[in-house]
């Protein structure tokens, strides 16, 4: 089958879908963005998370049918519009500096959905980072530093800037805006 | 590759009679339980109707108090209704208590009281297991079975039912309404799921074809002052060991009005209804709950591995019971 939906911004068409397959596999396999993870392939570990119409769901488990025109955000598309083209998104440079990246494997994932966090709750408590990340596995760090990039990103966020992160700190831009250039 | 087909059907009625003109055919709603079990190799359906498109989206309240909810209503919705939230705190509760954001943001109500199994040798394509393949063998029983079921078993399956929400749901006298072709009817949720007797492959009593299109709660002023509470191995995103829902009204020290289920412990939501014929009347007092559940658990028949289960949930039995009864008190 023939499954057409819009990855960060861009519409995309993939042809000879299996019905069988999963958005992972399409994201990973037929459209070349490898960024979102496969590990457990069952829901558990959350390496595989994006957004789907704006919600964070493990992508290993939504049939590709289901993805029909809809809108999926993946790990690549964090930074767009957070700053100048190749940039990091602030939550993205808050993991590096906060040393919360060890193997990398469960780390696109938890951008994701830390993402999604603080775009629902900008200042959130460790019980709400706890609660939100509990879907999201990580066999390296200890989750000690990926707290604390969480913290480190709301708190810049709260002070209005980020100052290791390249260039001012521009308003999020709006979900669906496409890809500049394209 | 498999010949697999993939459907949105228009309504209610194209989405039955897709179904049931193909003895492989499979409903679709969030696919957290079907595509994992696909993937595995335990389902292997040639048609998938997607039913998390029909119009079963709604949240209505109904006259006299009662709450309608659509089947494709999303595990993440359903918990964060004010409506819910506030009339039936128990449903919400036990939502959050289940898997994780990402997949509470796609799992449908209907697919979440009809996800299979968790034991490990029903997953296992490999492996004898007379649910997945009926007259194979049950290896839990001798095997890895920790998690299994204490009450409600049989020689042929031991395993339990996953569902945290069925949980509240039964507690609750909620009823499943279902479509099969032949019209409209009801299943008292306590009814929809089946013990295994020497039966194990059929986890409810609905047929091929039959579409849950709503579940329906009925009005139980009680259930203001509820709860869910679940004991797992982590503190987040596991199965239940145990878990337990209920509602409790008390007036003059008396338990006036109980409603109680268990969870994890059974291969159905198990619904209580020893422990609340003994509560009705007694006095609100830990030791009245205590006696009550024990009267529940003393039909409990635990496997070698665990036994730990019947003190568990008794415990947290109580517990919630206690909290209900907003009294200090009870075991710890
Ligand atoms: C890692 C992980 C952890 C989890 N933890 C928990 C937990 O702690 N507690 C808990 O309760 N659950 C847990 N779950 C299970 C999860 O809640 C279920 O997978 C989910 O609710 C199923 O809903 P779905 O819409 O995705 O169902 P699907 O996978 O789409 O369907 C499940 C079954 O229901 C059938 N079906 C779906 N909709 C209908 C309908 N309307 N009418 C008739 N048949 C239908 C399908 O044919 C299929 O057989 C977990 C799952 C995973 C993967
Ligand atoms: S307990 Fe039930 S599901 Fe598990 S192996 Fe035995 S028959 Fe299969
Ligand atoms: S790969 Fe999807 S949750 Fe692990
Ligand atoms: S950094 Fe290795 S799994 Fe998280």
């Amino acid at each position: 089958m023939r499954v057409s939906f819009t990855v960060n911004g861009r519409r995309h068409e993939a042809d000879d879908v299996w019905e069988g397959e999963s958005l992972l596999f399409v994201l990973r396999e037929r459209l070349g963005l490898p960024g979102s993870k496969n590990a457990c392939e069952q829901g558990e570990c959350g390496s595989c998370t994006v957004r789907l119409d704006g919600e964070v769901v493990c992508a290993c488990l939504v049939a590709a049918g289901q993805a029909q025109g809809r809108e999926v955000r993946t790990v690549e598309g964090l930074a767009d519009g957070a700053g100048p083209p190749g940039g990091l998104a602030p939550i993205q440079q808050a993991f590096v500096d906060a040393g919360a990246v060890q193997c990398g494997f469960c780390t696109p994932g938890l951008l994701v959905t830390a993402d999604a966090l603080l775009e629902r709750q900008p200042s959130p408590s460790d019980a709400d980072i706890r609660e939100a990340l509990s879907g999201n596995l990580c066999r390296c760090t200890g989750y000690e530093k990926i707290l604390d990039a969480v913290r480190l990103a709301a708190a810049r966020s709260a002070a209005g800037a980020a100052p290791t992160a390249p260039g001012p700190e521009a308003p999020p831009a709006p979900r669906s805006e496409p890809e500049p250039g394209e | 590759m498999r010949t697999l087909r993939y459907q949105r059907p228009e309504g209610v009625e194209a989405a039955v009679s897709a179904v049931n003109a193909t003895p492989g055919a499979r409903y679709l709603g969030g696919g957290t339980n079907l595509v994992d079990l696909m993937k595995l190799g335990v389902e292997t359906p040639d048609l998938l109707v997607d039913v998390s498109g029909l119009p079963h989206h709604d949240i209505e309240e109904l006259p006299g108090g009662g709450v309608r909810i659509g089947a494709a209503v999303r595990n993440s919705d359903l918990a964060a209704d004010p409506l819910v939230r506030t009339r039936y705190p128990v449903v919400s509760q036990a939502l959050l208590a289940g898997a994780s954001d990402q997949l509470r943001n796609v799992a449908t109500v209907g697919g979440n009281l009809l996800q299979r199994t968790r034991c490990l040798y029903f997953q296992d394509a490999g492996k004898p297991c007379n649910k997945r393949a009926p007259g194979t063998g049950c290896p839990a029983i001798e095997g890895v079975h920790r998690n299994l079921a204490i009450l409600g078993a049989s020689p042929h399956c031991v395993a339990t039912h996953p569902s945290d929400l069925a949980v509240a749901l039964a507690a609750l006298d909620a009823q499943v309404l279902v479509e099969g072709g032949t019209g409209p009817r009801e299943i008292p949720l306590t009814e929809l799921h089946r013990l295994p007797g020497d039966r194990p492959e059929r986890d409810t009593v609905l047929e091929h074809g039959d579409l849950i299109t709503h579940v329906r709660l009925p009005a139980a002023p009680e259930a203001v002052n509820s709860a869910y509470r679940k004991a797992r191995d982590r503190a987040s995103f596991a199965f239940a060991l145990s878990s337990v829902g209920a509602a409790l009204e008390v007036r003059d020290g008396l338990v006036h009005r109980v409603r109680l289920a268990l969870g994890g412990v059974a291969p159905k939501p198990w619904r209580a209804r020893a422990a609340e014929e003994r509560l009705r009347g007694a006095p609100a007092t830990p030791e009245a709950f205590t006696r009550a559940v024990e009267a529940e658990l003393s039909v409990a028949e635990p496997l070698r591995d665990n036994a730990f289960k019947v003190p568990l949930t008794r415990h947290l039995a109580v517990r919630v019971l206690c909290d209900l009864a907003g009294r200090a008190g009870g075991p710890r």
